[in-house]
């Protein structure tokens, strides 16, 4: 092997790359999570249309979807395999265990938490991802058009309202914005742990915005169905 | 004080064990908690019986053989201690005590609660260790070290290779023992011509011997009776990225 799948695929390397992704998508969610929140102007849709309709034309932003989806991937596959290696270390369990005692439960819940948000995050492209990307295509219905100024933009707000009007599309929604909060509240720190930053200056500053990041991030995105629902958007 | 012990018994690596249930009656509350098994093989000699087999040596919590895992908790409920810093007052007069082997692929049982942990032994002879010149013994204090330097070596240093860091994680990772020994030694400068080599030499090991990876729970650190921080997990996180990325040490 050469030296560079030797560092990747070290217990080390594999922890890295898991690190340099999930750092990764945190990003993600931030735009993701700005974008959307231009619903909140209650201004239609125009706003949150204009926006969406940048970043689905925009060819720099559709080729780092597709660097996205690959980072989505990594760290899915790496984050199993990682699971199936880390249970395999220990063949026989202990009879009486007692983790409350030394470690948090969302540390040690990581791959559960993940998949949760696996689950949630395929319902959620099929919601939306696919109507205004592969509209159109194979049976999926495309969307309705919308004009901003003289130009026309899909309305992906329109599609944003109808979905959820549904009360069981809103709790699965809320349940799978809760994993990543949990998820994201081990993760945020842990990354800058794997890459080897813990620093007697920095450490507190770093998990103390990653709680507060995940808490924040996680409400925003769980008042989006819950305030379409309730009417406090039109 | 009364207690029941159910003790995992096991008389090989090959055969398959089984939990076997014991009461030793009139403990001592300031007996240690080796002491007290002590007591109980004692009575199963007197019985004609096999005595339960477990690790221990120096019984002042500095050699690090004691395993065991009890009531779900490496070296028992107290911190910052080894099983043979255990007392019994620690314990409840008429509890149920479970006490099984150290768990991990790495470290196999070799009867009752005696495991294998010579892995530890096979990573630090991957890179665990100095190359000194022998003749004339240098002057001490001629190499300046930093107190702060110093001082985090030290802590590093007191990592006694017990194996709780390794039977608390749930991925039964080796990480806490790894970077505490390679931070010692890559702290100090006797240690920093060979820090690349050994970073990687010593997780190449950890990984073939079959520990988990770190998942950053902390479990290590809130076990390991001698405190060692987690902040040398990052350090050895920080040393081996340097190796296998920044410096021209292959990775093997
Ligand atoms: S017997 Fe030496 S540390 Fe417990």
């Amino acid at each position: 092997m050469n030296w560079f799948s030797t560092f990747l695929t070290s217990s080390i390397g594999r922890k890295v790359v898991m690190a340099v992704t999930g750092l990764f998508l945190i990003s993600f969610l931030i735009v993701h999570c700005t974008i959307n929140a231009m619903i909140f102007f209650n201004d239609g849709g125009e706003s949150f249309n204009k926006a969406a309709h940048f970043m689905g034309t925009n060819v720099i932003i559709r080729t780092m979807e597709i660097v996205l989806f690959l980072g989505i991937i990594l760290h899915i596959v790496q984050g199993f395999m990682l699971s199936a290696k880390n249970r395999a270390a220990r063949p026989t369990g202990y009879a009486v265990t007692n983790p409350g005692a030394n470690s948090k439960w969302y540390s040690r819940s990581m791959t559960l938490l993940g998949t949760l948000i696996l689950l949630f995050l395929v319902m959620h492209i099929s919601h939306f991802w696919t109507h205004s990307r592969l509209g159109g295509i194979g049976g999926i219905s495309p969307l309705d058009e919308t004009m901003i100024g003289d130009k026309e933009v899909l309305n992906l707000y329109a599609l944003m309202i109808s979905t959820f009007q549904s009360p069981v599309v809103l709790i699965v929604y809320i349940l799978g914005v809760i994993s990543l909060c949990w998820h994201l509240v081990h993760g945020f720190q842990s990354a800058f742990q794997t890459l080897g930053v813990n620093h007697k200056k920095y450490t507190p500053a770093i998990k103390g915005i990653g709680i507060v990041f995940s808490i924040l991030i996680c409400a925003l995105f769980a008042a989006m169905p819950l305030s379409i629902y309730m009417g406090w958007i039109a | 004080m009364n207690v029941k012990l159910r003790i995992w018994r096991q008389r090989n690596a090959q055969e398959q064990g089984k939990f076997v249930d014991y009461a030793v009656n009139d403990a001592n509350p300031n007996m240690s908690f080796l002491e007290m098994i002590d007591v109980l093989n004692e009575s199963l000699v007197n019985k004609g019986e096999e005595p339960v087999a477990f690790d221990h040596d120096c019984r002042e919590g500095i050699c690090g053989m004691c395993s065991m895992y009890i009531n779900g908790r490496a070296h028992g409920p107290q911190k910052l201690s080894t099983t043979c810093q255990l007392y019994m007052r620690n314990f409840s007069d008429g509890e149920t005590i479970t006490i099984e082997p150290f768990r991990a692929k790495g470290f196999p049982v070799i009867r009752d609660l005696v495991v294998d942990r010579s892995a530890f032994d096979r990573i630090i002879a991957a890179g665990g260790f100095i190359s000194a010149s022998t003749g004339q013994a240098q002057d001490a204090n001629a190499i300046p070290i930093s107190k702060t330097n110093a001082d985090l070596a030290m802590d590093a240093a007191a990592c006694i290779g017990c194996g709780a860091c390794v039977a608390a994680c749930k991925n039964a990772s080796a990480m806490l023992f790894v970077s505490a020994k390679v931070s010692h030694l890559a702290l100090l400068p006797q240690g920093d011509p060979e820090r690349r080599k050994r970073a990687l030499a010593m997780v190449a090991q950890m990984d073939a011997e079959g520990f988990g990876s770190c998942t950053n729970t902390y479990a290590c650190e809130a076990e390991c009776p001698k405190g060692i921080s987690v902040a040398n997990i990052a350090r050895l996180n920080r040393e081996y990225l340097n190796a296998a990325i920044v410096s021209e040490e292959m990775p093997k």
